[in-house]
């Protein structure tokens, strides 16, 4: 049977857009409205605290960083972050193991214990601390009896610090591990390999990446962390006080230029965080994101 | 192939959680000899090899390697090579960096000199024969090669046993063939004792030396493949090993009767009245209807490779698969008569 239907080539559409981008007009709207909010946000408040830094040219500015109390909190807060992303460093990644790779019974309840941190008020975190470890709270009698000072002492921090930043590394491995699931653990025991040479020589690489991620996450937050750490601290000046709590009290001191001096050291980190956050991610984004499969 | 026994797995059980996945499972595996465990899923034969392996613990029962009690031992002590299904191979470590593990794990006193460990590297890949490919990495390789790469790295360490778990599972057809062929060879050439899993009928049959069968965690039969073949012990066995065709029959005095006409096969002693008969689609011809132990319709037909498959609804509503070699297609609907020429009866 003869077709009389004449066969044309399909209509090729000019345009190289996929069928589901928006016209020209949207696109640029919906960019313009987001980089409008980023500036308006986030650029002009980062853009104001080098103004304001610098308000009284560069003397001024390193001035802020002679003084004894700035540098104390400097200290501190550089010895707050040293104790508590090691800490949570090798608790995070004792956690994910143990959650990623073996079944347990109330493995749910560590997962949601996990998860606290990021759900309670960070100032709720320091009360819970001045109410165990403070003078009228729970084990404070005893605490004192044995001359040891928690609250309002660099323990407290500390303390408050570790239980904010808990769940950062945890959090970002549990995935990353549980998509790696255990049979390269298990070819590895089952060449010979002790649990910790197989943990060395095949788990930890194969998390490195991500690891670093979270560690990095983890920094930025326990030496910017305010609200837990004002809680606990009682602003003692030279002794109790972190970067954060510094920039406070300069800044209710009217003390501007000083204040924002020390607030662009913490601005400062945050871009580093970030620079170093988007070459990990954008190098490495496969070994940091769960769910790509690898292989 | 020598015939002392490698290993002896006695009286195994294991339950997980509530299910219990391997029943009072015993099993001797000679030395040199190529096993396959062969079972549906669910069977325990996955279970079986990691017990065997030491990844997993049987609740009762005692796995003997040679003449030592092996079943506390842990994995690393038992010199097994395990094989994964998906290679398991370290992504961040190159070719002969994996090979090289189980060598480099070893403690300083009993690990060879890197010379030595370089050299017997290059031996493995000789033999698995990818002697250019020692500097590339897994996710260069395909899915063959890396397979390839897991079976060295799990004869570097001259193991015992070599333990496979579904090798080719995860592979298409093609290199599946090829695969199965070379892992033959290098048996043959090694003369390794090996068990290896698959749910695979054509796999087990054309690869090894003796197939064990399990169901629902016990075994069901464990005999070289011509053995299983022709003297299957039970329908379980009997179906798993291809398509079966049920028929009802009625045994008497030894003799097997289907629709009141005499079978040549032989009901196993003892067994007495309604029966079922299981044959192969070439235990069935093409028959005249005063000879036939069946009637039906035909309802479709395909040719292949010279033999064809006929497709015959029976009265009773049942469809029965008849094999013979090609004669010309078979036209749809046409009434035939069925005659049995061989099958089996069992006890259970």
């Amino acid at each position: 049977m003869s077709s009389a239907v004449a066969i044309r080539p399909p209509a090729r559409p000019d345009r190289a857009e996929s069928v589901v981008t928006e016209g020209r007009a949207v696109r640029w709207g919906l960019t313009g409205i987001a980089i409008l909010f980023l500036a308006l946000f986030l650029v002009l408040p980062l853009v104001t605290v080098f103004i304001q830094a610098f308000a009284k040219g560069w003397s001024a500015y390193f001035a802020a960083f002679q003084e004894a109390d700035a540098r104390s909190a400097i200290r501190l807060t550089l010895l707050v972050a040293a104790i508590a992303v090691p800490f949570n460093l090798v608790f995070g990644v004792s956690a994910a193991w143990a959650i990623a790779k073996f079944e347990f019974r109330g493995k749910n309840l560590l997962v949601t214990l996990i998860d606290l941190p990021f759900s309670v008020s960070p100032v709720v975190s320091g009360l819970i601390y001045v109410l165990v470890f403070g003078s009228q709270g729970l084990i404070g009698p005893w605490l004192i009896e044995n001359d040891i000072q928690v609250i309002f002492a660099v323990p407290g921090i500390v303390l408050a610090t570790i239980f904010v930043t808990f769940p950062f590394i945890a959090r970002q491995l549990i995935p990353l591990m549980q998509e790696q699931g255990t049979a390269e653990e298990e070819a590895a025991l089952t060449l010979g390999a002790s649990g910790w040479h197989a943990f060395r020589t095949v788990t930890l690489p194969n998390i490195r990446w991500g690891l670093l991620y979270s560690v990095l996450l983890c920094n930025a937050r326990a030496m910017g962390e305010f609200g837990a750490v004002s809680v606990v601290s009682g602003h003692i000046r030279g002794l109790t006080n972190t970067l954060p709590l510094h920039v406070e009290i300069l800044y209710n001191e009217y003390n501007f230029v000083a204040s924002f001096a020390v607030a662009s050291l913490l601005a400062g980190l945050a871009l580093v965080t970030l620079v170093i956050k988007s070459l990990l991610e954008w190098r490495y984004s496969a070994d940091i994101a769960a769910g790509a499969r690898r292989h | 192939m020598g015939t002392s026994t490698a290993i002896r797995v006695e009286n195994l059980s294991k339950t997980f959680d509530t299910a219990a996945v391997l029943h009072d499972l015993s099993l001797d595996v000679r030395a040199g000899e190529l096993l396959a465990l062969l079972g549906p899923s669910g069977s325990g034969k996955t279970t079986l090899l990691r017990i065997i392996a030491g990844l997993d613990f049987p609740d009762r029962g005692r796995i003997i390697f040679g003449s030592d009690d092996a079943t506390q031992l842990p994995v690393q002590e038992r010199a097994v090579g395990f094989v994964f299904q998906h290679y398991a191979l370290f992504k961040h470590m190159s070719v002969a960096e994996n090979i090289a593990y189980g060598l480099n794990a070893r403690k300083r006193s009993e690990r060879p000199a890197k010379a030595e460990i370089k050299r017997r590297v290059g031996d493995l890949l000789d033999l698995i024969k990818l002697s250019g490919f020692a500097d590339r990495y897994p996710s260069q390789l395909s899915g063959g090669q890396r397979q390839r790469i897991a079976l060295a790295r799990a004869l570097a360490v001259e193991p015992r046993v070599l333990l496979l778990d579904e090798p080719f599972g995860a592979l298409d057809a093609q290199v599946r063939k090829d695969l199965r062929r070379w892992l033959r060879e290098i048996h043959d050439r090694t003369g390794q004792t090996t068990i290896f899993v698959t749910h695979d009928q054509d796999e087990a049959l054309e690869l090894s030396d003796r197939v064990a069968v399990l169901s629902k965690g016990r075994l069901e039969q464990i005999g070289t493949p011509d053995e299983v073949q022709e003297n299957p012990v039970s329908s379980t066995v009997l179906k798993f090993l291809g398509d079966t065709i049920e028929v009802e029959a009625i045994v008497q005095g030894g003799e097997v009767r289907v629709n009141g006409r005499l079978t040549p096969v032989k009901a196993p002693n003892g067994l007495v009245g309604p029966v079922k008969l299981y044959a192969r689609p070439w235990q069935l011809q093409f028959a005249e209807p005063d000879q036939a132990h069946l009637e039906g319709s035909v309802r479709s037909s395909y040719r292949s490779q010279g033999r064809q498959r006929i497709e015959v609804d029976r009265p009773e509503g049942k469809t029965v698969v008849v094999e013979a070699s090609d004669s010309g297609r078979v036209a749809a609907g046409r009434h035939v008569g069925l005659k049995i020429i061989g099958g089996y009866v069992f006890k259970d």
